[in-house]
């Protein structure tokens, strides 16, 4: 069997008194895609502010590949660089153009010659349709453009993982689809994906499996067939009613 | 719009009635302005004390004879300025970064800006002279140094002050998301402070800062009380020879000239940032 890209137990966060994750186990192979479902509040961004350790876990441990990230000895700006994220509102650097947003990372961080960045860069920007915008700031795009650039940044270093958190959540609805079609083909490229999501139809369409999180634990997963179609638990059930309607 | 679009009928007459509004609005603000200066002229002009105030404030030739000392003073001024701006820029943001340091590691530093910052922010420009201009050199710890020299550092750490906390106001402004999306990226605390905190935050603050140094620039002519020949000495040395006040006016005048393209420069720049930042661009 080959190695998990991620591999979680038992993880734990807690804000005050409020646990938020009480003992998450979660494994994720390669080229696999993971929706994470749940109420708003169930711990999402939480889950996925962990893994890339902008957020300290209180228990449990972390693996990506085979480095235990949750070690406090590793360097966490490596660890990130490896990760690619993109967030509900974009964060594009609103000072820089296009092209520097998905190019800095490789430059700052991998130190890649500034000429081979850009070719990079453009390429990607290529195929998202947006090579022409490559100069233009970032206010001057569509939320679906910013999106499709906010992504393009997030896989411009060639990440082992990306962490999608409800992308398109901000996004007025005919700009969705640009940016869904997107991620289906960065499943095509065979990208390792986890992503938070609202967009069931989208979850039960791309993601390989869901992972329903309630009360700061895994209460169910499987193939997006499965768990959209016979969910095994009453929680499971009582969440997916209020989205899907009633069956 | 691309050129050569047919205009429509509506269009071209919008355009001749706001061309006609522009030149009224000329022509009664060129009138309005002539008006309005007269009435103060002949006000002036009509005060009993009016003559001898011209000869003791306004005279030509003093002025003439006060030229080329006055000028070189302000040539020592303008330099002044110039490193006393450099240093500024330079001090604050240090200062700045070193107050958003966070971990206990940092406190003594973090600590020692505060206490920096609140102390020159309450002490008058004129006390700190007085000290880093006679009090330090005494010491002997320093080479000898102008004057000069002591006026622009004591400028520069008492405009340092409040400048640090103009920045540190515009680090605070960024959106924290802008970290966390730097951070994700794998850049280091430093880099992000460089390459996207410190950016946006010096943008966010740019028209506060100028408005800081238009007030130096005028303040620069304090260090005159450590003796340095600068514009100001240079009229008073004029003025008790004469017993004439033109001189100062003369300085001050040239003060004013100096200070002018930076204030142009700010209420531009102001504009501008605002132009940018607002969809509708009539409103
Ligand atoms: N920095 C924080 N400090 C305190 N509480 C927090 C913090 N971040 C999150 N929480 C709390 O943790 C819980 C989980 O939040 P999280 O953002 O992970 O939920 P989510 O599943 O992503 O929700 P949504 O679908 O609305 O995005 C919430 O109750 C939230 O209030
Ligand atoms: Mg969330």
């Amino acid at each position: 069997m080959t190695e998990p890209v991620l591999r979680m137990e038992g993880v734990r966060k807690s804000f005050g008194d409020a646990l938020v994750l009480d003992g998450v186990d979660l494994t994720v192979a390669p080229h696999e895609v993971v929706a994470l479902i749940g109420a708003s509040g169930s711990g999402k961004s939480t889950l996925l502010r962990c893994i890339n350790l902008v957020e300290r876990i209180d228990d449990g441990r972390i693996w990506l590949g085979d480095l235990d990230i949750s070690d406090p000895r590793i360097a966490a700006d490596r660890v990130r660089a490896r990760i690619g994220v993109v967030f509900q509102q974009f964060n594009l650097f609103p000072h820089l153009r296009v092209i520097d947003n998905v190019t800095l990372a490789s430059r700052a961080v991998l130190r890649i010659p500034r000429a081979q960045a850009e070719a990079t860069a453009l390429a990607l920007l290529d195929r998202v349709g947006l090579a022409d915008r490559a100069r233009a700031y970032p206010d001057r795009l569509s939320g679906g453009q910013q999106q499709r650039v906010a992504i393009v940044r997030a896989i411009a270093t060639n990440p082992e993982l990306l962490l999608l958190d409800e992308i398109t959540s901000a996004l007025d609805p005919e700009l969705v689809a640009e940016v869904l079609d997107l991620v289906r083909e960065l499943k095509g490229d065979g990208t390792t994906i986890v992503m938070a999501t609202h967009e069931m139809a989208f979850a039960r369409d791309v993601a390989d499996r869901v992972v329903f999180l309630d009360g700061g634990v895994i209460v169910e997963q499987g193939p997006a067939a499965q768990v959209f179609t016979r969910p095994q638990h009453e929680r499971t059930r009582t969440f997916l009613s209020r989205f899907l309607g009633p069956a | 719009m691309p050129a050569n679009l047919p205009i429509s009928d509506v269009e071209i007459g919008r355009r001749a009635y706001r061309r006609t509004q522009n030149v009224r609005s000329v022509l009664v603000s060129l009138v309005s302005t002539i008006v309005f200066a007269v009435v103060i002229w002949l006000t002036v002009v009509n005060t009993p004390g009016w003559e001898r105030v011209q000869r003791s404030f306004f005279d030509l030739e003093t002025a003439l004879a006060a030229w080329p000392r006055v000028i070189a003073g302000l040539w020592v001024n303008i330099q002044v300025l110039f490193f006393a701006v450099i240093g500024v820029l330079v001090l604050s943001v240090i200062i700045a970064t070193i107050r958003t340091l966070r971990g206990p590691i940092w406190f003594p530093l973090r600590a020692l800006a505060a206490a920096y910052t609140d102390l020159f922010r309450g002490l008058p420009l004129i006390i700190v002279l007085f000290l880093i201009g006679f009090g330090v050199p005494g010491l002997e710890l320093f080479p000898r140094q102008s004057a000069q020299f002591w006026g622009t550092i004591a400028l520069i750490l008492t405009y340092s002050a409040y400048v640090s906390e103009v920045f540190r106001a515009g680090i605070e402004a960024v959106h924290p998301s802008q970290r966390l999306a730097a951070r994700s990226l794998g850049l280091s605390h430093g880099q992000t402070m460089r390459i996207v905190v410190l950016p946006q935050a010096v943008r966010k603050v740019t028209p506060a800062l100028m408005n800081d140094f238009v007030a130096m620039q005028k303040d620069v002519g304090l260090i005159s009380v450590l003796g340095v020949v600068d514009a100001v000495r240079a009229a008073q040395i004029e003025t008790a020879a004469n017993f004439n006040f033109t001189p100062y006016v003369l300085a001050g005048l040239l003060f004013v000239l100096l200070a002018l393209p930076m204030i142009r420069l700010t209420d531009w720049y102001t504009a501008r940032l605002r132009a940018r930042e607002q969809m509708g661009s009539i409103v």
